[in-house]
């Protein structure tokens, strides 16, 4: 049970897990969820019908991820399904993707807000396309935590040369990708070795099990605390008794720390003030730091509006109309060339184009393809972009909030394609 | 030194406020979809944190089945009254007064499902484009995939298939005349992080979330308050229970759990300690596999 003092200190951990129905994927959630009590029994009892209807044995774990109609008829998982569960020390939300390579895009979606990645390989195959895809995409949207669960011990004897061998396999591709931190993991989800409890098949392995190692995790670094970064959303102007000259800026701290007496730039202006106070209805803060929702008021008069961004005069992003992205598209209708969209970035919507094509991505061999150049759904590629006004750019690997954007096709309203700044 | 992270629920709240500010710089005419549940009242209480010290910037828009608890009622108008909001009431028996929709008949019936072409007519009526709910992903499974800028058709329908990708913090809320959004600024809640939040901000809540004495009867698994609406089988009878509502939805359909918890503090301990879903005592949703489902592609909350 929660208490109190508690939630003071427990800490919410976002990770997603890339994977198909073979790999165990949907079975690991469902013994997580299963082994640390986020079932039900209503949940339970639906899950020991269907199984029992279907002719499994016991329960199948794997039907506490299924989701929507199509899926449960097809037995796949067409999108990202959020799940939910939390132990004595941590709140966890799992965006759970299906892994088959025409649902890259769910993986990169899943992947934006995650702080680790579970990448799923079956060690009786060991790595195969699939997992150079997901280790890829891991790296790609810059994970800051990776784990490799090695699944399915228990169909090899438990191991020990199969699990270093397929560490060797691993390390012997990822070499070439930018990775934090990674961590692999001898585990059965059907038997729950080395999921929520210690196995007692693998006495070679000292590490801790899964669950153990996602509490423990040192994630208060994940997030950009050195670049003080203010996208404003909107301008709070209440204008009633009390607050008839307030003039506070609203919106979420992208990164980095803000105080009081804080110099100042907004940006695109180049006007320059002081920080005044950080409000919020509970109070005034001393400071304010990622990812806080607060209220800010300056020293000067300035005409400030959403999209705009506050920072540190003495550490300002930079102001780019032209710059390289990596470009993940997202959607059906291919890119068109040289065609106008509208380009989000933090809180500031500007007209874009894809200048240029400079090469696509095989996520499977990681080779570089330079002479197709036409963007299809799930491509991934280096472009340049160009936009009619300045953004406020930093590099994605250094902060994923001022370094990410979405371009919006104007003639759907839809998301097209996602993109990371280098 | 400071620890520069927050815990869970200040990263919830955070992250609240961050989508209901979003909600009202990207819309023209956007409301807070208010039942009198807790999980509306959590996101009113958390749209006063989003604009302070402005006023809450949307009007409350309430459907009104008719088969209401008057405590729910009640609680609304006083709440109204003391955020200073304005509030827009979507009637059901007007909808079948009007013959826009015909009452369901034999001993389920029930408003449920009519609610759908009044919250619809209200949202067009008053040009609303984006409705604000309280829903969460941990509440049927068919919501677990739902966005939090969720796209809805000129006909209000929900396309599971046709829903914008959303990545890091960035919502597209762009949208075509005539098209609307559902905003579900606590997706990310689970029922014990609304309960844990509402005890640590001491917000007020109806009096039916917390046990008291009641006229029931025990009906598919759950036990159904007596009102003027509910008719008695065979083989049912009243009886007096300590009771409390996990949920509050309709009056006809809403089921209590038999319950000691009287405070908040005792009503965070008995969520902890449950082992059912609490929509396990709701019998709309027991009405089919994808009953849930089936109701947002029509256009319910």
């Amino acid at each position: 049970m929660n208490t109190s003092t508690q939630i003071d200190k427990n800490q919410l951990l976002r990770f997603t897990t890339a994977g198909s129905v073979d790999d165990g994927k949907s079975t690991l959630i469902g013994r997580l969820l299963y082994d640390s009590k986020a079932i039900f029994e209503d949940q339970l009892q639906a899950v020991e019908n269907t199984s029992k209807r279907k002719g499994h044995d016991g329960v199948d774990l794997a039907l506490f991820t299924d989701g929507l109609r199509d899926e449960r008829e097809q037995g796949i998982t067409i999108d990202v399904a959020y799940r939910y569960f939390t132990t004595p020390r941590r709140k966890f939300i799992i965006a759970d993707t299906p892994g088959h390579i025409q649902y890259t895009r769910n993986m990169v979606t899943g992947a934006s807000t995650a702080n680790a990645a579970l990448i799923l390989v079956d060690a009786r195959h060991g790595v195969i396309e699939q997992t150079k895809r997901h280790a890829f995409i891991a790296s790609l949207l810059q994970i800051p935590h990776i784990i490799v669960c090695i699944n399915k011990m228990d169909l090899v004897d438990y191991s020990e040369d199969v699990y270093e061998n397929i560490i060797d396999q691993f390390e012997a591709f990822s070499s070439k990708l930018y990775v934090k931190d990674i961590e692999f993991l001898p585990i059965s989800a059907l038997n729950g070795d080395n999921v929520v409890n210690r196995s007692e098949n693998m006495d070679w392995y000292q590490g801790a099990p899964l669950l153990h190692t996602l509490e423990h995790m040192h994630i208060s670094s994940d997030i950009n605390k050195i670049d003080a970064r203010f996208p404003v959303q909107t301008v709070l102007r209440p204008q009633s008794d009390g607050f008839i000259d307030y003039r506070g800026y609203a919106g979420r701290v992208a990164s980095g720390i803000l105080r009081p007496g804080d110099d100042v730039t907004i940006l695109p202006s180049g006007f320059t003030s002081v920080i005044k106070s950080i409000d919020t209805i509970d109070g005034e803060l001393e400071e304010a730091y990622a990812p806080m929702s607060v209220s800010i008021t300056l020293e000067d008069d300035i005409d400030i509006s959403r999209g705009d961004m506050i920072v540190r005069t003495n550490n300002k992003p930079q102001a780019l109309q032209e710059f390289d992205a990596m470009l993940c598209w997202l959607n059906n209708d291919p890119a068109r060339p040289r065609a106008k969209y509208t380009i989000m970035h933090t809180s500031n919507e500007q007209k874009a184009m894809i200048k240029e094509v400079v090469y696509k991505i095989d996520i499977n061999s990681y080779n570089r393809e330079e002479e197709d150049k036409q963007l299809n759904m799930n491509d991934i590629s280096r472009v340049k972009i160009r936009t009619t006004r300045p953004l406020m750019i930093d590099e994605y690997r250094d902060n994923r909030i001022t370094g990410s954007f979405v371009l919006i096709d104007d003639t759907t309203h839809e998301t097209v394609a996602a993109g990371m700044i280098i | 030194m400071s620890k520069y992270y927050l815990n869970y629920l200040d990263e919830l709240e955070s992250e609240a406020i961050f989508i209901l500010r979003e909600v009202w710089a990207q819309f023209q005419n956007p409301v807070i979809l208010f039942s009198g549940g807790k999980d509306s009242i959590v996101v009113t209480h958390l749209a006063k944190k989003a604009f302070y010290p402005s006023r809450i910037p949307f009007p409350l828009m309430h459907v009104d089945t008719g088969h209401n608890f008057p405590e729910t009622i009640k609680f609304r108008d006083d709440l109204i009254d003391s955020l200073g909001a304005r509030l827009i009431v979507g009637s059901v028996q007007e909808s079948i007064d009007s013959g826009r929709v015909a009452e369901e008949k034999g001993k389920n019936a029930t408003r449920n499902a009519l609610q759908i072409t009044t919250l619809l007519d209200a949202i067009e009526m008053n040009n609303v484009d984006c409705a604000i709910g309280g829903g969460r992903r941990d509440e049927e499974k068919a919501r677990a995939k739902e966005r939090f800028f969720s796209h809805r058709d000129d006909f209000g329908q929900w396309d599971p298939k046709n829903q914008r990708p959303e990545l890091w913090n960035i919502l597209n809320g762009n949208h075509f005349e005539g098209e609307h959004f559902r905003a579900f600024p606590i997706s990310n809640w689970t029922e014990m992080d609304v309960w844990n939040y509402i005890l640590r901000e001491n917000i007020s809540i109806p009096s039916l979330y917390f046990a008291h004495e009641r006229e029931v009867v025990w009906r598919q698994d759950s036990w159904i308050p007596v009102s003027e609406y509910l008719k008695l089988e065979e083989g049912e009878d009243i009886q007096k229970k300590k009771i409390r509502f996990r949920t509050l939805g309709d009056i006809t359909i809403t089921g209590g759990i038999e319950s000691d918890a009287d405070t908040l503090e005792k009503i965070v301990g008995e969520v902890s300690a449950m082992k059912q879903t609490e929509r396990g005592n709701r019998s709309d949703d027991k009405r089919s596999e994808t009953a849930m489902e089936d109701r947002k592609r029509q256009g319910y909350f």
